[in-house]
C-alpha cells in the first residue's frame, strides 16, 4: 500500500466527526517554510497528541491552531467556526513554563474567573481540591514547586471550562510523580468532554494518554493515526523511524 | 482583593487634597521682591517680625539678584520691590511696572581680597585706582556675572576705570553668575578679589583669611529703595498691605528697627529716608 | 578639615533638639516631593504602561523621547513652570507661584518622565512573560495592563523611589518656582543653598547629612519592603 494512501485512510478513520479542522495552514518566517500546507482533522473527543522531532513544528502548531500566532496562510477552525474571540475565549493553553501571577494560588484562579465574568471563592476552593492544591490557596504561587506550579496553571485553564485544552509539553521538566499527577488530571478533564490536544516528546506519555497521534515531521503532517495504530504499526518511514529510536532525517 | 483602578481614583483624589491642603496659605501676607545680600545679612529676619506683630500682615521675601528681583515684579511676581540699583528702580518706575520709589536705607561696597593683596591695594580708599591695579597686575576677580545691584556697581567702578573686562573674562576676570554669597565662596576659593556690600560681608561665615583692603569711597556707596508694584499693571497686587509696608519701613519705627540691627556689634544698615 | 567634624556635631545637635524650623523644612520636603511622586505616579504609570504594551506608529521615538527626558536640567524645568505660573504668563491667573504647589508641579514635570520611562522598561519586561499566557486567556487590554502594574508593584515601588530621590535633591526647579521663602516654600535643598550663599558651610553640610539621612532610611524602608515581597516571589 502507497504511503500516501495510508496515511489518508488513517486520518480519516480519526476524524469521523471533527472538532477542529486545520487546512492549508502555513507558517512563514525567515524565508522558511516552519509549517507547510498542514490539512487535519481532530477528532472531536479524546487526547489528540502532537509528536515528531525536535524542530518538527509541534509547539507552532499547536499556536497557530489556539491562534496565539496569525498563520502565513491558510485556515483554522473550531466546531465550524473560525477564531473569533468566542471560540478563542473557550479554549486554554498550559505551557511548558508556567507563567503564574505574582500572587497568591487563589488570586491567580480567581483572576480568569473574573475575566470570564464569574467569581465565587467555592469555585476556587472546588478546582484546587481538584489539582491536589486544597489548602494551598493563601500561598505566593510561585513558590511552589514546579509540579504544584503545572498543576495550579491546569487548574487555572480548567476553571474557565474549555471546549479545547491544548498543552505543550506540560511535564518535560517534572518528576515522575508530578507527570502521574498531570497526566491524571488531564484524563479527567479529556473524560469531562474537554477536547485535549496535548504536545509530548515522550513516548510513554503518548502510549499512556492517546487516543490518536499527529506526527509531524520538517512542517508537514507525516502521519496522523489512531494511537493503537501508529504504536503497533506506522504508516509512514517517519514515525517507524522516530518510533524504533532512530534519528528521523527529512 | 486590591483594585488597581480604585486606588489610581485614591490617588488622584490624594493629589488633589494635597493640592488643595489650606495648610499652604498664609492670612494676610504681601510678596517681597528683594536681594540676596539684604536677605542673608539677617536684617529681614530682625525687622519683619516686628512688622508682622504690629499689623498682622506676613511679609514672604523671594531673596534673588537685584535684576532678578526687579524682572520678576515686572512679571508681577510680587507686591513691594526692595532692591538696590537706583537707575533701574528709576527705569522701572518710569515704565510704570512701580509707582513710586523712595531711599529706605543705604549701607556700602567694599572690596575683599587675600592677605598676599597681589595688587597691592590693601588699605586704599579710591576705588577706581585699586581696580585699575588689579587689572595692570592681572590679579584674580570674582565678579558676579549676574546683572545684581552688586554687579551693576561693580561695572561702573570697572568703567570709571576705563578697563574693558569683557575682553579678560576667563582670563584673570571670573565670573560666577551667581548670588553674593556664592561668588564670595568662589572668591575665597581661587584667591581672588571682589567687590561686595558691607552687609553680607559681616555676616558671611566662610571668610577664611580674607580681609577688606578697600572701603570708604564715596563712589562705593549702597543705596537701597523701596517700590510697590504698579496695581495698574497688576490688579491682584495687594496695593494696601504693600503701601503698609512701605509706609511702616519708612517710617520712624521702621527706620529706626533698621538702625538698631547688629551683627557682630556692628551697624549693618543705615536709615535715610527722606520725610 | 574643621568644617567636617563640626557639620556632624551641628547635624546631630539640629536633630536631637527637634529644631522647630528643621522640622518645617524637612516636612515640607517631603509633603512637596512625595506629593510629586504620587502625581509623577498617576500620570507616568499609565503612560509607561500604555508605552510598553502598546504598539502604535511612532513608539520608538515615544521611548527615545521619554528616555531623553529623564534627564531635564531641574532649572530648565523651574524656569518653564515659572513663565507659566507667572502673573504675566498664561497660568498667572491660578495664582500658584512661590506656593508649595508650584514646587509640587515643577517636581511633577521633572520626575514623570523618569517614572514613565523606568515603568515603561519594568512593565515591558513582565510583559514578555505574560503576554502569551495573556493571549491565551484573552486578557482584555485594560485588564492586562492594569495586572501588569499590579504584579510589577514591588518594581515600581524602586521606580517611584527613583523619582523621589530625584525630587527631594533637586534645587534648580524649587528655588525659581518656589522663591526659597522661609517658613513658606523653604525646603531641605534650597535651605542649603541658602547656608552656603551665606557662607556657613558646617550649617549648609550638617543639613545635607540630615537630607542624606532620610533619603536613606526611605530606600531603606521601600527596600525592607521590597525584600519581604522578594522573598515572597511577588517581585
Amino acid at each position: 500500500m502507497p504511503e500516501a494512501i495510508a496515511i489518508a485512510q488513517a486520518r480519516d478513520a480519526v476524524a469521523a466527526k471533527p472538532a477542529g479542522e486545520v487546512s492549508g495552514l502555513t507558517y512563514q518566517a525567515g524565508g522558511r517554510f516552519l509549517i507547510d500546507s498542514i490539512n487535519l482533522r481532530i477528532p472531536g473527543d479524546g487526547i489528540t497528541v502532537l509528536m515528531g522531532p525536535n524542530g518538527a513544528g509541534k509547539s507552532l502548531l499547536l499556536r497557530l491552531m489556539h491562534g496565539l500566532l496569525e498563520a502565513t496562510a491558510g485556515t483554522v477552525r473550531w466546531h465550524g467556526r473560525g477564531l473569533d474571540d468566542d471560540v478563542r475565549r473557550q479554549q486554554a493553553m498550559v505551557f511548558q513554563r508556567p507563567v503564574l501571577l505574582r500572587r497568591s494560588v487563589a488570586a491567580n484562579i480567581r483572576f480568569v474567573l473574573k475575566l470570564r465574568g464569574r467569581s465565587s471563592d467555592q469555585q476556587v476552593e472546588q478546582i484546587l481540591d481538584e489539582v491536589g492544591l486544597g489548602g494551598r490557596a493563601a500561598q505566593p504561587a510561585r513558590l511552589l514547586s514546579g509540579g504544584e506550579q503545572q498543576r495550579l496553571t491546569l487548574a487555572r485553564a480548567l476553571v474557565t471550562e474549555p471546549k479545547v485544552l491544548f498543552l505543550d509539553e506540560p511535564t518535560a521538566s517534572l518528576d515522575p510523580t508530578s507527570t502521574a499527577a498531570i497526566e491524571t488530571i488531564v484524563r479527567r478533564a479529556s473524560e469531562r468532554g474537554t477536547k485535549i490536544i496535548f504536545v509530548t516528546h515522550d513516548l510513554g506519555q503518548a502510549h499512556r494518554l492517546a487516543d490518536d497521534v499527529v506526527f509531524l515531521n520538517g512542517g508537514r503532517v507525516a502521519e496522523h493515526s489512531p494511537a493503537a495504530t501508529f504504536f503497533d504499526a506506522p504508516a509512514s518511514q517517519a514515525a517507524a523511524d522516530y518510533l524504533a529510536g532512530r534519528l528521523v532525517l527529512r | 482583593m486590591f483594585k488597581p483602578l480604585t486606588a489610581m481614583m485614591t490617588s488622584l483624589t490624594l493629589v488633589g487634597t494635597l493640592l488643595a491642603a489650606p495648610a499652604f496659605a498664609a492670612d494676610k501676607s504681601i510678596l517681597l521682591q528683594s536681594t540676596t545680600s539684604t536677605a542673608n545679612s539677617g536684617l529681614y529676619d530682625y525687622i519683619l517680625p516686628i512688622f508682622t506683630d504690629k499689623t498682622g500682615i506676613r511679609v514672604n521675601v523671594v531673596a534673588v539678584g537685584t535684576g532678578q528681583a526687579i524682572k520678576n515684579a515686572q512679571n508681577g511676581d510680587g507686591d513691594v520691590l526692595l532692591v538696590h540699583a537706583k537707575s533701574a528702580e528709576e527705569k522701572f518706575v518710569a515704565e510704570g511696572y512701580g509707582v513710586a520709589r523712595f531711599d529706605v536705607m543705604y549701607n556700602d561696597f567694599i572690596i575683599v581680597g587675600p592677605p598676599s593683596d597681589p595688587a597691592g591695594i590693601a588699605g586704599s580708599s579710591d576705588a577706581v585706582a585699586a581696580m585699575k591695579k588689579i587689572a595692570a597686575s592681572n590679579s584674580l576677580f570674582a565678579s558676579r556675572g549676574d546683572n545684581s545691584g552688586t554687579h551693576k556697581k561693580e561695572k561702573s567702578l570697572w568703567k570709571a576705570a576705563s578697563v574693558d573686562t569683557t575682553a579678560v573674562s576667563g582670563n584673570w576676570y571670573r565670573e560666577t553668575g551667581s548670588g553674593m554669597g556664592a561668588t564670595l565662596n568662589a572668591a575665597v576659593g581661587m584667591g581672588a578679589y571682589a567687590l561686595t556690600d558691607r552687609g553680607t560681608w559681616i555676616s558671611f561665615k566662610n571668610k577664611g583669611d580674607y580681609k577688606i583692603v578697600v572701603e570708604g569711597d564715596d563712589n562705593l556707596f549702597n543705596q537701597y529703595g523701596v517700590i510697590l508694584v504698579n496695581p495698574s499693571k497688576h490688579s491682584h497686587v495687594k496695593k494696601a498691605e504693600g503701601q503698609a509696608f512701605i509706609d511702616w519701613v519708612l517710617g520712624d519705627e521702621g527706620q529706626s528697627a533698621i538702625a538698631s540691627y547688629k551683627l557682630n556689634g556692628q551697624q549693618l544698615f543705615f536709615p535715610n529716608a527722606k520725610h | 578639615m574643621q568644617d567636617f567634624s563640626h557639620a556632624f556635631t551641628l547635624a546631630f545637635g539640629l536633630v536631637l533638639t527637634a529644631d522647630a524650623d528643621l522640622l518645617e523644612i524637612i516636612a515640607l520636603s517631603l509633603q512637596v516631593s512625595l506629593t510629586a511622586v504620587l502625581a509623577a505616579c498617576v500620570i507616568g504609570l499609565p503612560l509607561g504602561t500604555l508605552v510598553a504594551v502598546g504598539r502604535f506608529r511612532g513608539r520608538a521615538a515615544v521611548v527615545i523621547l521619554l528616555n531623553a527626558l529623564m534627564g531635564l536640567p531641574p532649572v530648565v524645568v523651574g524656569l518653564l513652570i515659572y513663565l507659566l505660573l507667572s502673573n504675566a504668563g498664561p497660568l498667572g491667573w491660578l495664582r500658584l507661584l512661590y506656593t508649595p504647589e508650584a514646587m509640587i508641579i515643577a517636581q511633577t514635570v521633572l520626575i514623570t518622565p523618569i517614572i514613565a520611562a523606568l515603568s515603561r522598561e519594568v512593565i515591558e519586561q513582565l510583559h514578555q512573560e505574560y503576554a502569551e499566557q495573556f493571549r491565551s486567556l484573552s486578557v482584555p487590554r485594560a485588564a492586562a495592563a492594569a495586572a501588569l502594574l499590579w504584579d510589577a508593584r514591588y518594581s515600581l515601588l524602586t521606580v517611584a523611589l527613583a523619582g523621589f530621590g530625584r525630587a527631594v535633591a533637586e534645587v534648580g526647579a524649587v528655588i525659581i518656582v518656589g522663591g526659597n521663602i522661609d517658613h513658606l516654600t523653604r525646603v531641605m535643598t534650597t535651605a542649603i543653598a541658602l547656608e552656603t550663599s551665606k557662607g556657613d558651610l558646617a550649617l549648609a553640610l550638617a543639613l545635607g547629612i540630615v537630607l542624606i539621612t532620610i533619603a536613606l532610611s526611605v530606600n531603606a524602608a521601600v527596600m525592607a519592603l521590597r525584600l519581604t515581597a522578594t522573598r515572597y516571589a511577588y517581585a
